[in-house]
């Protein structure tokens, strides 16, 4: 009987660490107005399991940051709650939350040392001096920036701000930490570095993070999960793969890489395929995703390297084939930019390896192109 | 291969790079001398000669040597144990005589007057009886005024012919010459100017502070609220900016004498008796209130160009990495406003030191600065020497506490605006 009771205390512990595993920050039906007059934030739902990479990525004005600063204290929902380790934390203050934060223009004191920046998260927190002094060091490490501790942040780079930001946010242990777009101020190939330098970091201390963003590549390549945003609303929480190649409407579809629209009416179903046809008279076959019902409206959605020109010796596989002009070449070196004119859209993109048998495309020209139905994605209007 | 580091650069045609240089920007230099010479004439004119103008009065001791010069000359290679001979007297006869027909008498006798009091009233009065006077002067003018039999009396003079003098200046920090040329202090009825100087350099002080303390929260609301209400708020700070000095000063009379506004209000509530009216006015109290009101924009609009400048997000951050409030504010957001502090606490101290019409106004007796007494000597007393003396002090307080100022928290990190 004691056993098995102990055995009981075991499974719900087990349980509860796991829920606290899986629901590490909850937000509940969340909204937010500033005005009494607008949401700015509807309804958004999130569950964040605990070391997970998740990106708030959406258009400016779109809610994302304004979720952020809900989440860090800094602002308070209207309604709904959000959870941290299963408690509701709504009405706790910032300073009480133990959330490290990295800001867009890093908010590093200026009148402190590098040291003494990090060192303020552990002095309020009351830690011993040689305690200090080792956690700094250890956070310099971390962002290799071993001999940088007397310098002002005004004597560092855009790129060594960024990585100090980064060390504060992290030197007093948080297992969360947000960041709102904080490489907007680098420039590109520091960006990059600074992408790969966050990822690392975040493998290397298991913390879960909350990066906010409204840049694509980057929450592409450095999420495990992207809730894009748009107009209060998440449109689509997934994959980094998943929102590229299986966008759930048209928004997540325009906004997450390039992409081909055509627009019709579903004219038929057959079988786990639709028939539609375009405003320009065309019929093409596609898989539904979002498309209502037949009659319906939809916004077909097409990546631009999922269309071949049939004379490559693939078109079999090609249940939509159509014949095009070709409008503008671009030469990108890696590949090429097509852009031609074909079922009454003149804005018609392909993206086509620099290979040999491409090479030969001239504007004026027709061609034969085609495209697989099932990376034809028919979404809402 | 290349030239040697070591040989000057030149350019093309062989000109040395450094005159090339400075031909080329010869032209724009003239420019801009002439762009702003209006103004730099101006304030040579209205402002650096009245200082040097002021600072040589402060020193100038014509009148003895211009008006006595005979005497003077006379004086010289006297023992200074016993009178002097007859060729002194007859030699201060001549020049009283040629200043009574040239009727320029006055200046001297005030001058002598500021050293020794009596010797206006010595000399008009040897200058009106020497008329009447024959040769041998000596026992005739010691027995027209027996001054002239004071072996000080001689001291004073041969001390005063010395074209330049600090006596203004010892007389501004209450200290005198003995005959003998000792430095003691002013017989106690005559110090006034330490006290005043003290005065004015602690209720500065006073009033610096509390447009600190009333003014950090004003400008920290200006910095931080929507835009629509810090206008507001803006507005309302630099009302008085746009008030006349003179009616927000005799304002504060109507709210704070002991009939006034306040008193008044203060009696039909019952905080206190009608007959045991505050005194708020015509002394210390009224003019710090006064001052502080007055002075209060000079306080803010530092702050507040400052503050703005700081972003909300130290603030946020330093919350997030866990830090209370108070101690946020301690440690990230006041440190980070201490050149606003800076600017504005010298600018409005500088400014309370040398102000004049509110304590004048509101000041009575107890509440009165340095400078009314300045005023006081340039009009009234007409020891124009004392007040430039008076004056180049407190120019040179002004200038000790801007380069202290300067040491400590440096120019050129302050703001005004």
């Amino acid at each position: 009987m004691n056993e098995s009771l102990q055995q009981e205390r075991n499974d719900s512990a087990s349980e509860t660490s796991h829920a606290a595993e899986a629901h590490f920050v909850r937000f509940i039906n969340v909204q937010k107005s500033y005005d009494g007059v607008e949401l700015v934030v509807k309804g958004f739902d999130l569950d964040i399991h605990k070391g997970e990479f998740v990106t708030l990525l959406g258009p400016s004005g779109s809610g994302k940051t304004t979720c952020l600063m809900m989440m860090a204290g800094f602002e308070t929902p209207t309604h709904g709650q959000i959870l941290l380790k299963g408690e509701p934390i709504n009405d706790l203050p910032p300073h009480k939350r133990g959330i490290g934060m990295v800001f867009q223009n890093y908010a590093l004191f200026p009148h402190m040392s590098v040291a003494e920046n990090l060192a303020f998260p552990l002095e309020v927190r009351r830690l011993s001096k040689a305690e200090i002094k080792r956690k700094v060091a250890r956070a310099l490490a971390m962002v290799r920036l071993e001999n940088f501790g007397d310098r002002r942040p005004a004597q560092l780079s855009g790129g060594q701000q960024q990585r100090v930001a980064l060390a504060r946010a992290l030197v007093f242990e948080p297992e969360l930490v947000l960041m709102d777009e904080p490489l907007g101020a680098l420039d590109k190939n520091l960006r990059e570095e600074m992408q790969y330098e966050i990822k690392r970091i975040h493998a290397e201390l298991g913390v879960s993070m909350i990066y906010v963003t409204h840049d694509q590549t980057e929450a592409l390549t450095m999420s495990d999960r992207i809730a894009v945003f748009n107009d209060g609303v998440v449109q689509q929480l997934a994959a980094p793969e998943t929102l590229y190649e299986a966008p759930e409407n048209a928004f997540v579809a325009n906004f997450i890489g390039e992409n081909n629209r055509l627009y019709g009416e579903v004219t038929e179903m057959i079988g786990d395929k639709c028939q539609v046809r375009l405003d320009s008279g065309e019929t093409v076959l596609a898989k539904p995703v979002a498309a209502g019902g037949i009659g319906a409206r939809t916004t077909l959605s097409l990546r631009p390297e999922r269309v071949d020109i049939a004379a490559s010796g693939a078109e079999a596989s090609f249940d939509n084939r159509f014949r095009a002009e070709v409008r503008e070449v671009i030469y990108l070196g890696d590949h090429l930019r097509t852009r031609v004119s074909v079922c009454g859209t003149d804005e018609f993109i392909l993206k086509t390896p620099n290979a040999k048998h491409y090479a030969s495309l001239r504007p004026g020209q027709s061609v034969d192109i085609g495209w697989s139905s099932s990376d034809c994605r028919a979404l809402d209007a | 291969m290349s030239d040697s580091p070591a040989s000057p650069l030149t350019t093309a045609d062989g000109v040395p790079l450094k005159v090339s240089l400075r031909r080329a920007v010869r032209r724009s230099k003239i420019k801009a001398f002439l762009l702003v010479s209006p103004l730099l004439l101006f304030l040579v004119v209205a402002f650096v000669m009245p200082i040097f103008e002021m600072l040589w009065r402060s020193v100038d001791n014509p009148e003895v040597s211009t008006h006595l010069s005979r005497t003077v000359e006379a004086l010289e290679g006297w023992d200074r144990e016993s009178l002097p001979g007859e060729e002194v007297f007859a030699a201060l006869a001549e020049d009283l005589r040629e200043g009574q027909q040239a009727r320029n008498l006055g200046l001297l006798s005030s001058r002598l007057n500021y050293e020794k009091s009596g010797m206006r009233s010595t000399i008009t009065r040897t200058a009106r009886g020497l008329g009447t006077l024959e040769p041998p002067y000596r026992e005739a003018l010691i027995e027209l005024n027996d001054t002239w039999g004071e072996l000080d009396t001689w001291k004073l003079i041969q001390r005063e012919a010395s074209p330049l003098t600090i006596s203004y200046y010892l007389a501004a920090v209450d200290r005198q010459l003995t005959p003998d040329g000792e430095i003691v202090r002013a017989p106690e009825s005559q110090r006034l100017h330490v006290t005043l100087f003290w005065r004015t350099l602690w209720m500065s002080l006073v009033i610096t502070v509390l447009t600190l303390l009333l003014g950090y929260p004003v400008a920290f609301l200006l910095a931080s609220l929507p835009l629509r209400y810090s206008n507001l708020l803006m507005i309302l700070v630099l009302l008085p900016f746009w008030t006349s000095l003179l009616v927000r000063t005799t304002t504060w009379i109507a709210i704070l004498q002991s009939q006034g506004v306040l008193n008044d209000l203060m009696v039909a509530v019952g905080v206190i008796a009608d007959e045991a009216r505050w005194q708020m006015i015509h002394n210390k109290t009224g003019t710090i209130i006064a001052m502080t009101h007055i002075l209060l924009p000079f306080m803010i609009l530092p702050l507040y160009s400052v503050m703005k400048t700081i972003p909300p997000s130290y603030m946020r951050a330093a919350r997030s990495l866990g830090g209370r409030p108070f101690l946020c504010f301690r440690r990230v957001y006041f440190p980070l406003t201490i050149p606003g502090i800076a600017a504005g606490g010298i600018l409005v101290f500088i400014l309370s030191i040398g102000y004049y019409i509110t304590p004048a106004l509101v000041g009575g007796q107890s509440g009165r600065f340095i400078t009314n007494y300045i005023a006081y000597h340039m009009q009234t007393s007409l020891n124009w020497g004392l007040a430039a003396a008076i004056a180049s002090i407190l120019l040179f307080v002004v200038v000790v506490f801007y380069l202290v100022f300067n040491r400590l928290i440096g120019v050129d990190k302050v703001k005004l605006g």
